[in-house]
């Protein structure tokens, strides 16, 4: 009874604040371009569904290629790294500089760099740019997390570098490396929405590209469509991670 | 005297830059001769161990090691195994990267589980393991490379009193297989008396030797043997040891 009711409440919360949108739009009489009831944004949604389904496929593949090679990139980096000290000391600087330069702010150089053809090559560089740091940091921490003691062990049966690393602290590193993915996923969505912002109307038809695009044209019924679409994708894609991490972890730990 | 498997001579170790951590301390132990560390927390004996083992330098003295790479094998305080990791794939550890083939290995580690007591036990996680269970394991995986020197460092500290007896036994049963020479560390003083020939008793840090107690009795330990008056006057000359090096200044 109390797991049907933890199921419901929030249902009821939305279903609550969509009735009562519904009811302030219809008594003020607000213009419906600068809000539109939610019973004429589900007809947008419902009239525009396949444009945004492919919309959000669109930002959907550019962020799952963006996640896969930010997350090959910093896993490989941080074998590196692992293996060299010096290497370490060199890069982190560099690293922590990128991390806290907002994509925003770089997007128009990287516009260039990619060519003003290319400007999708331009979103997933972005995208990974934003991915890249959380599975590299994640990365970096859990081949750090071996137990020592572990450690004293390949010491003493005189376990090369590349051995260790291959048998004991990329292993050691799986829970951490799991958490930097599931991080990196959710920040790869929100870089590739912000590198279409940027891009603008030459860049991946995705549902940045439909918001502003109904934006230039005040329908804002289509704004919030997309909007909510984002919304459900960014849910669904974190809930199948957890999901795999969980199953992850489960293997892992051997139970 | 039986030939030396390590001697410290005159060894001391600093910490980084906060002051020494052991000794002057020297000593040797013999092939097969299984002997206790015992001293109050924070005395070195851990890294007394190490040192033995050949995994941390000595700042000043001299540590000579008769076994090879591959002939000294550690059991920790916890179990240490890879969760991640079978316990047969656990227990072959050793001997792969040693160099030996995966399935010789494999072959050996289940012989090395069986021998603790764990047959069956080989496809098993870590985690499914009680904690007993899991010490065996780990201590499977000391015996696998049939060791010329066994270093245990507080093995039994986390376990309950039944399991820590009979791992004591079973510890005792396995050295006479093979004989390998045992150092042992432990601040439990019965412990000591029961398992070891020899115990050198550390003073308070940085460790130095505050005197040894001999217990001469037969290996692997009679049945009865705690109600031997050997045992109790044993552990009696090891707490007075233990008194008279708490004492000692640093």
């Amino acid at each position: 009874m109390s797991r049907l009711a933890d199921a419901l409440a929030p249902l009821g919360l939305m279903l609550l604040l969509l009735g009562a949108w519904e009811a302030a739009c219809r008594l003020t009489g607000v213009p419906a371009y600068f809000l539109p009831p939610p019973s004429q944004v589900a007809v947008a949604a419902a009239t525009g569904l396949p444009v945004l389904v492919s919309a959000a496929w669109n930002t959907l593949s550019v962020a799952l290629v963006a996640l896969a090679l930010a997350a090959a990139g910093a896993l490989l980096l941080a074998i590196l790294v692992g293996l060299s000290p010096l290497l370490e000391r060199a890069v982190r600087p560099l690293a922590s500089a990128l991390q806290v330069t907002p994509v925003v702010a770089v997007a128009p150089l990287i516009l260039i760099w990619a060519g003003i053809d290319h400007p999708e090559r331009a979103v997933i560089a972005l995208a990974v740019l934003v991915a890249f740091f959380p599975i590299f940091s994640g990365a970096v921490t859990g081949l750090r997390s071996a137990d020592p003691d572990l450690e004293r062990l390949f010491d003493l049966y005189g376990a090369g570098r590349l051995e260790r690393v291959m048998r004991l602290r990329l292993p050691a590193a799986v829970p951490f490396l799991m958490e930097g993915l599931k991080v990196g996923a959710g920040l790869a969505i929100i870089g590739a929405v912000v590198a279409e912002f940027a891009a603008g109307s030459g860049g991946v038809r995705g549902l940045a590209w439909q918001i502003l695009d109904a934006g230039n044209k005040l329908q804002t019924d289509r704004m919030i469509a997309a909007l909510v679409v984002l919304a459900v994708m960014g849910v669904a894609v974190h809930a199948g991670l957890e999901r795999v991490e969980r199953a992850g972890l489960r293997w892992w730990r051997g139970r | 005297m039986t030939p030396a498997t390590v001697a410290l001579e005159e060894v001391e170790v600093d910490y980084r830059g906060r002051g020494r951590a052991l000794g002057p301390l020297s000593l040797r132990i013999g092939d097969g001769e299984i002997v206790a560390l015992v001293g109050p927390s924070g005395c070195g004996k851990s890294t007394a161990l190490r040192l033995l083992a050949g995994l941390e330098p000595a700042t000043r003295g001299v540590v000579q090691r008769a076994p090879g790479r591959g002939e000294t094998s550690v059991v920790f305080q916890a179990p240490t195994l890879a969760p991640w990791m079978s316990a047969a794939a656990n227990v072959a550890l050793p001997l792969e990267l040693s160099g030996t083939p995966k399935p010789e290995a494999r072959a050996r580690a289940l012989e090395a589980l069986e021998r603790v007591g764990l047959a069956g036990a080989g496809a098993s996680r870590p985690a499914q393991l009680s904690g007993g269970m899991a010490m065996r394991a780990s201590l499977a995986r000391a015996l696998v490379t049939q060791p010329r020197l066994l270093m245990l460092d507080e093995p039994f500290a986390a376990l309950d009193e039944i399991t820590r007896r009979t791992l004591a036994d079973d510890v005792l049963a396995l050295w006479s297989q093979t004989r390998p020479a045992i150092v042992f560390v432990t601040h439990n003083v019965e412990e000591a008396a029961y398992m070891a020939g020899r115990i050198v008793v550390l003073t308070r840090g940085p460790g130095r030797i505050a005197g040894e107690v001999r217990v001469e009795a037969p290996l692997p330990r009679p049945a009865g043997f705690r109600t031997w008056p050997v045992f109790t006057e044993a552990a009696e000359a090891i707490s007075a040891l233990l008194a008279k090096g708490a004492e000692v200044a640093p």
